[in-house]
């Protein structure tokens, strides 16, 4: 009996009772489909995290002082050391850090915020975070211009009145016309608009699109005042050298803020891209978790197809002897069966790729799921092999049957 | 004539057949010894009561079922030393079966009910087809071949599955109990079509419990308890 004759009849035999086979491959459909959809959106949302990591710049640091209010990156609060001879990080502090030659600092830049409210001639934004910085901070930040020009370093000595605006400030202020070259109020001073930032999405605590960003001096002597600033962001050399500038700098501050006690510093420095990498390796265990949970639902599909072999096999136990009187050897009722489910699961497991591929299309809570390509033989194998495994043992039972007991069987 | 049947080779010869079913207390002698040979185109009708062992030994003719004990030859093979593919090839190539409840295969055609054993013969389609059209001609069923067992009558099953016997050619055709299970205007049709292949010189063997159908055979054969106690073989007709 030729291959294809056995796939023919086992042809039949999926066709035979339509309903049952559709309902055994919609069980594969759906255990495939799902292990496939949802390790893609498990890995999907890993990818989302990651590209957040690149996107932060992989290479700053950021310095923040304990007791200065408005700390909160995650970092411990250490014991109050006011009124100790411990200094604060000033921009003097930033300036000396800047140029004391450490090996994988490239750049310090201080940045002082606040929260004011900002008008134009016809509307205000109140609450609107201003940040005072030096015109590095278009370096080391993720914040672009996109249109008009970033304040340079002789506005930060001028201590000149110009701004640099969020995207979604500028069409808050001047929703009919470009906000560029515009003065807009800030707790009643003037500034001139010379940028815009391009659009960005929000991966911190305030929203990046809608910021005013200034000389650090002028938002110092019109706001703030010259005491401590809120934070320093550092540059190191290369990525590589994150965890080098962090050591570099921390000793250095101690020197500077004559800090004795280093375990009560007056400061925390945080690695950004660290954080982001807990939450990637959540994401990964995410990932395994919807695995998991697709994967029980994968095996109670073979479940169902193992019974309809069962009961296929049993039902036709009287086929089974007709055929064998006939002739046919224990190897064509076997190959006859274990194609039959093969045919079933494969069927199943192909029409679970397709939906998956398409299912794969839209957003999934806000994830853009990401096909996991070992996922897809992967998932296939498993519904195949549980096919096969569990079409075998009833079927090889059958064909071994002396021709006559499988005739009497009902 | 007597002198000319010593001549022809057997097709079935049977030595000493017993059939034991189960073991010690409660086991069952279903045949007790049987000597039988089966001369190429007899058409043999073997008869008793039911229980008396001759379903047993129909299965044991057609290798359904292998004997407990005594030597079965069909075809000059030596069946007991078969193995389970020869005895594949045995049942495929030298036996064509006619059961009582017809068993053709559900929701295949008659035309692929017949076809069946070429297909396990390794008959290429082509040939098969008409093979199969062929035989199923010879039963006067040419034009229900695309219909489905369950949309004929038990007498057109009947005949579909004695063209699905008679597609190989087999050395001999075991029908039993073939006339069981329907009317008597279906009787009369399966039987003269035995009668036709009889006449055409096939070996048939009839299991039956009727009269009227042993009747038709030339030779009738009476079992009881496992034992033959009458054979017409030899007798005048």
């Amino acid at each position: 009996m030729s291959f294809f004759e056995i796939l023919r009849s086992a042809m039949r035999g999926v066709t035979a009772n339509k309903l049952r086979s559709v309902l055994t491959l919609l069980g594969v459909t759906i255990g495939v489909g799902s292990v496939i959809l949802l390790l893609a959106v498990g890995n999907g949302s890993a990818q989302t995290v990651q590209n957040a990591i690149a996107g932060l710049g992989t290479n700053t640091l950021t310095v923040r002082a304990s007791q200065v209010g408005g700390g909160g990156g995650g970092g411990t609060t250490t014991a109050s050391t006011a009124g100790s001879s411990v200094k604060t990080i000033t921009t003097a502090v930033a300036d000396q850090l800047d140029s004391a030659g450490l090996g994988h600092v490239k750049e310090v830049v201080p940045q002082v915020s606040t929260s004011l409210t900002v008008s134009s001639t016809s509307t205000s934004s109140t609450d609107v975070s201003v940040i005072g910085s030096t015109a590095e901070y278009f370096d080391v930040s993720t914040a672009k211009v996109a249109s008009g020009a970033a304040f340079t370093a002789a506005d930060v000595t001028t201590s000149a009145k110009v701004a640099v605006i969020g995207s979604e400030l500028a069409t808050t202020l001047y929703p009919t016309g470009s906000a560029l070259g515009q003065t807009v109020s800030v707790d009643g001073s003037s500034f001139t608009v010379v940028g815009i930032l391009a659009p960005q999405s929000s991966s911190g605590f305030t929203d990046p699109n809608t910021v005013v960003i200034a000389p650090i001096t002028r938002i110092q002597k019109s706001y703030t005042g010259y005491g401590a600033v809120s934070t320093l962001t550092v540059l190191a050399t290369s990525s590589d050298d994150v965890t080098a500038a962090q050591g570099e700098i921390t000793v250095m501050l101690n020197q500077l803020l004559g800090v004795t006690d280093t375990s009560d510093e007056p400061f925390t420095v945080t690695n950004e891209s660290s954080l982001l990498e807990t939450a990637a390796a959540s994401a990964t265990s995410f990932t395994v978790l919807l695995g998991a949970v697709a994967a029980i639902s994968l095996l109670v599909g073979g479940i169902g197809v193992t019974n309809v072999m069962l009961v296929t096999v049993t039902e036709r136990t009287r086929e089974i002897g007709i055929r064998k009187a006939l002739g046919a050897t224990r190897g064509a009722i076997l190959g006859q069966f274990l194609t039959e489910a093969a045919t079933l699961t494969l069927l199943g497991g192909v029409l679970g790729v397709i939906g998956a591929v398409i299912g794969t299309h839209w957003e999934i809570n806000g994830t853009q799921p990401v096909i996991l390509g070992y996922s897809i033989p992967l998932a296939l194998g498993v519904s195949v092999a549980i096919g096969v495994f569990f079409g075998v043992y009833p079927a090889a039972r059958a064909a071994r049957m002396r021709p006559i007991q499988a005739l009497r069987a009902i | 004539m007597t002198g000319l049947e010593i001549d022809r080779p057997p097709v079935l010869r049977l030595q000493g057949i017993q059939q034991v079913y189960g073991t010690g207390e409660a086991s069952v002698h279903a045949l007790r010894g049987i000597d039988l040979d089966v001369a190429q185109g007899d058409y043999l009708a073997i008869m008793g009561p039911s229980g008396s062992g001759k379903s047993t030994l129909m299965n044991l003719l057609g290798c359904l079922d292998i004997a407990s004990d005594g030597v079965y030859e069909l075809a000059g093979h030596d069946v007991r030393s078969l193995t389970e593919r020869e005895l594949a090839k045995v049942r495929n190539e030298e036996i064509g079966f006619v059961f009582q409840s017809f068993n053709l295969v559900p929701r295949m055609t008659a035309l692929a009910n017949v076809e069946l054993p070429l297909i396990y013969g390794g008959v290429r389609r082509a040939e098969r087809r008409r093979l199969a059209l062929e035989a199923l001609d010879l039963v006067g069923l040419a034009d229900r071949a695309d219909h489905q067992p369950q949309q004929l009558s038990g007498g057109q099953q009947q005949r579909v599955a004695i063209a699905r016997a008679l597609v190989t050619s087999p050395t001999l055709v075991l029908a039993d109990e073939p006339t069981g299970n329907l009317d008597s205007a279906s009787t009369e049709e399966i039987l003269s079509i035995l009668d036709s292949l009889a006449d055409a010189g096939r070996t048939i063997v009839i299991i039956t419990h009727e009269e009227n159908v042993a009747e038709r055979a030339h030779r009738i054969l009476t079992i009881s308890d496992g034992l033959i106690i009458r054979d017409t073989a030899g007798v005048l007709q």
